[in-house]
C-alpha cells in the first residue's frame, strides 16, 4: 500500500512509453524492502514523499519546491543546488531534497563497476534517484539532506576520484562528444581538450565570480552531437581546411547498392535503391557537388562543412587531413525565450597541446565579460548589447568576412573615426561644390 | 590592498546595507574598487575564512555575510 494516493501520477504510467513515475515507485519499493541491508542515511520513504509532493503540485497546479540556498560543500560555490519543500510536515522525507552535480567523465565513458559504486553511495546517502545525464552533461544525483553533502563529497573525491560539476555563476561542467575515441569524423581530440580546460579552470568551475553561467562545449565535427553551437557560450567545433577525401570506388559501391547509405541506419523500411542525386547532390546546401559519368566532384572551397554527404556515404567521403576547430561564441538556450545560436569568432585554430592560443581567446573573452557584463547577462547578450566589434577588440582580432553570417543583416563592424582619412568631419561647402542639394 | 583591509571594507559595506543580505560578485568588486580577477582572490579567501558565504539559486550565485539573512529562501523572495 503506497504511503500517498497518487491518481494523477498513476495516469502518467498508462502510456506506451517508459514512465519516471514507475521508476520512482520501483525505487520506493526497493528502499522499503531493503534487501541489501543498506544503512540509509536519509529517510527511507523519500521516494514515497517525492511522489506525494508531486501529486499535490499536480493537484494545485503550482510547485511546492523552494529552490536555492547556502547549501554546498566547504570552499565550493557550485555543484550543489539547494531544494526544500514547502510542506515539510506533510512530506518529511523531502523536507530537504538537494541536487548534486557530479562532473561526468569525458565523453561519458565509464565502467559499469563505476556506475554500481556511484549508485551504492547514492542509495545509502541520497534518494537513489539519478538523472544520467543532465542537459549540462553532469551525472545528476537527485535528492539528499544537508548533513549528507560533505559526506558524499568526501567519498566521491577520496574514494572514487570524482569531483562536483559546475552550477550557479560558474564555469559549468565542460561537456564533449566521444571524439576520436569512437568517431572517425572527429577533427580533434575532444576529450583531451575538455579534460585540459576542466583542470586549467578549476577555480572558475568551483568559485563563482562570473556575471552568470558560462558554458564550454566540444564537438569533434560539425555534426555537433553535443549541440555546442546552440547552447555553449564558447563552442569548439571540429573542422578541416583542406579537401574532403574522396574514394570514387566507394562512391560507385554506394551507387551500385553494395554499401548501405547512412551506415545502414533507417533500415527499418525499404526506401528503394540509393539515389545519389536525390539523397546527396540535391541536398548539398551550397550546391558544391556534382555527379556525372559515374564520378563525384566536389568544389571544396564552396563547402560549408554541413556533413550531410559524409554522413550518408562515410566509406566514400572522409574529413580532410588539415584539421583543427572553429570557435563560436555567444550561444544560449534558455527555456522561456531568447535562444541564440553561436557566432563565428575564430574560423580555424589548430588544437594542439598545451592549447595556449585557445586559452588566450578564452581569457580575453572572460576579462571583457566579467568587466562589462551585467548581472545575469550571458555572453551572447553582451555581444548583442555592445556589438561584435567590441568582442573582436577584446580578443585582439581583426574582422574577417567569415564572421558575417548574412551580408547586410548583421552589420557588426563599423568604421571608427581614426580609421577614416580626415575623420568624420568634412567641409560642407567643399562637398556642396560637387554635390548639389 | 591586503587581505585584512579588504575584509574590513567588505564587512563594513555589507553591514551598512539593511535592505538586502545577498550580493552579486560585481557589487563586492566595486566595494573593493578592484578588477574582477584581483577581487576574486580576496573574496575567495573571505569565503574560506568564513566571513562570507555563497548563496546559490542553482543558476545564479550570490554572496552574503555568513549567517546573515534567510538561509533557504526561494530566489524570487530574496530580490
Amino acid at each position: 500500500m503506497a504511503k500517498h494516493e497518487t491518481p494523477l501520477l498513476d495516469q502518467l504510467e498508462s502510456g506506451p512509453w517508459p514512465s519516471f513515475v514507475s521508476d520512482i515507485k520501483q525505487e520506493a519499493e526497493a528502499r522499503a524492502k531493503n534487501e541489501k541491508g543498506v544503512e540509509y542515511q536519509i529517510p527511507v520513504d523519500v521516494c514515497e514523499d517525492l511522489l506525494g509532493i508531486l501529486e499535490l503540485s499536480f493537484k494545485h497546479g503550482r510547485t511546492h519546491w523552494k529552490h536555492g540556498g547556502i547549501v554546498g560543500v566547504f570552499g565550493y560555490g557550485g555543484g550543489v543546488i539547494g531544494r526544500y519543500c514547502d510542506q515539510p510536515e506533510m512530506f518529511p522525507g523531502v523536507a530537504h531534497f538537494h541536487t548534486m552535480r557530479v562532473n561526468q567523465p569525458g565523453g561519458k565513458f565509464y565502467t559499469s563497476e563505476f556506475l554500481r559504486q556511484l549508485c551504492d553511495v547514492w542509495d545509502m546517502r541520497g534518494s537513489g534517484l539519478t538523472n544520467m545525464h543532465g542537459s549540462t552533461g553532469d551525472i545528476i544525483l537527485l535528492g539528499t539532506t544537508t548533513p549528507q553533502l560533505e559526506e558524499i563529497f568526501f567519498e566521491l573525491t577520496h574514494t572514487y576520484n570524482q569531483d562536483l560539476g559546475g552550477s550557479g555563476s560558474n564555469l559549468r561542467t565542460p561537456a564533449d562528444c566521444v571524439g576520436e575515441a569512437r568517431c572517425e569524423w572527429s577533427c580533434y581530440d575532444t576529450q583531451a581538450l575538455c579534460y585540459d580546460l576542466t583542470q586549467e579552470y578549476q577555480d572558475e568551475l568551483h568559485r563563482p565570480a562570473f556575471p552568470y553561467k558560462f558554458k564550454f562545449k566540444f564537438d569533434g565535427c560539425p555534426n555537433c552531437c553535443v549541440a555546442s553551437i546552440a547552447r555553449a557560450d564558447i563552442a569548439f567545433i571540429g573542422t578541416w581546411k583542406d579537401d574532403i577525401r574522396l574514394d570514387q570506388e566507394a562512391v560507385a559501391a554506394y551507387v551500385g547498392g553494395e554499401f548501405p547509405p547512412n551506415g545502414g541506419s533507417h533500415s527499418g523500411r525499404d526506401w528503394g535503391p540509393f539515389d545519389i542525386k536525390k539523397e546527396v547532390i540535391d541536398l548539398c546546401p551550397t550546391g558544391c557537388m556534382q555527379y556525372a559519368d559515374g564520378k563525384l566532384a566536389i568544389d571544396n572551397k564552396e563547402c560549408n562543412r554541413c556533413m550531410h554527404c559524409i554522413s550518408v556515404m562515410p566509406r566514400a567521403l572522409r574529413i580532410g587531413n588539415d584539421r583543427g576547430c572553429s570557435i563560436l561564441v555567444g550561444a544560449k538556450a534558455p527555456i522561456l525565450d531568447g535562444a541564440q545560436m553561436g557566432s563565428l569568432l575564430i574560423p580555424f585554430i589548430k588544437v594542439e597541446e598545451p592549447y595556449d592560443e585557445i586559452k588566450e581567446v578564452i581569457e580575453n573573452i572572460w576579462d571583457w565579460w566579467m568587466e562589462e557584463g551585467k548581472n545575469r547577462e550571458r555572453l551572447g547578450e553582451l555581444m548583442k548589447r555592445q556589438g561584435f566589434q567590441r568582442l573582436l577588440e577584446a580578443c585582439n582580432l581583426k574582422p574577417d568576412p567569415r564572421m558575417v553570417q548574412e551580408p547586410r543583416t548583421n552589420p557588426y563592424i563599423f568604421w571608427k573615426e581614426d580609421e577614416v582619412p580626415g575623420g568624420f568631419q568634412r567641409d560642407i561647402n567643399e562637398f556642396r561644390k560637387h554635390h548639389l542639394r | 590592498m591586503d587581505q585584512a583591509e579588504a575584509t574590513e571594507k567588505i564587512v563594513a559595506a555589507l553591514q551598512k546595507k539593511k535592505s538586502k543580505t545577498k550580493f552579486y560578485f560585481n557589487e563586492l568588486a566595486k566595494i573593493l574598487d578592484l578588477k574582477p580577477r584581483a577581487a576574486k582572490k580576496l573574496i575567495n579567501i573571505m569565503v574560506t575564512d568564513e566571513v562570507l558565504e555563497y548563496w546559490s539559486s542553482g543558476s545564479t550565485s550570490l554572496y552574503g555575510l555568513k549567517g546573515v539573512g534567510k538561509q533557504a529562501a526561494a530566489e524570487h523572495e530574496d530580490e
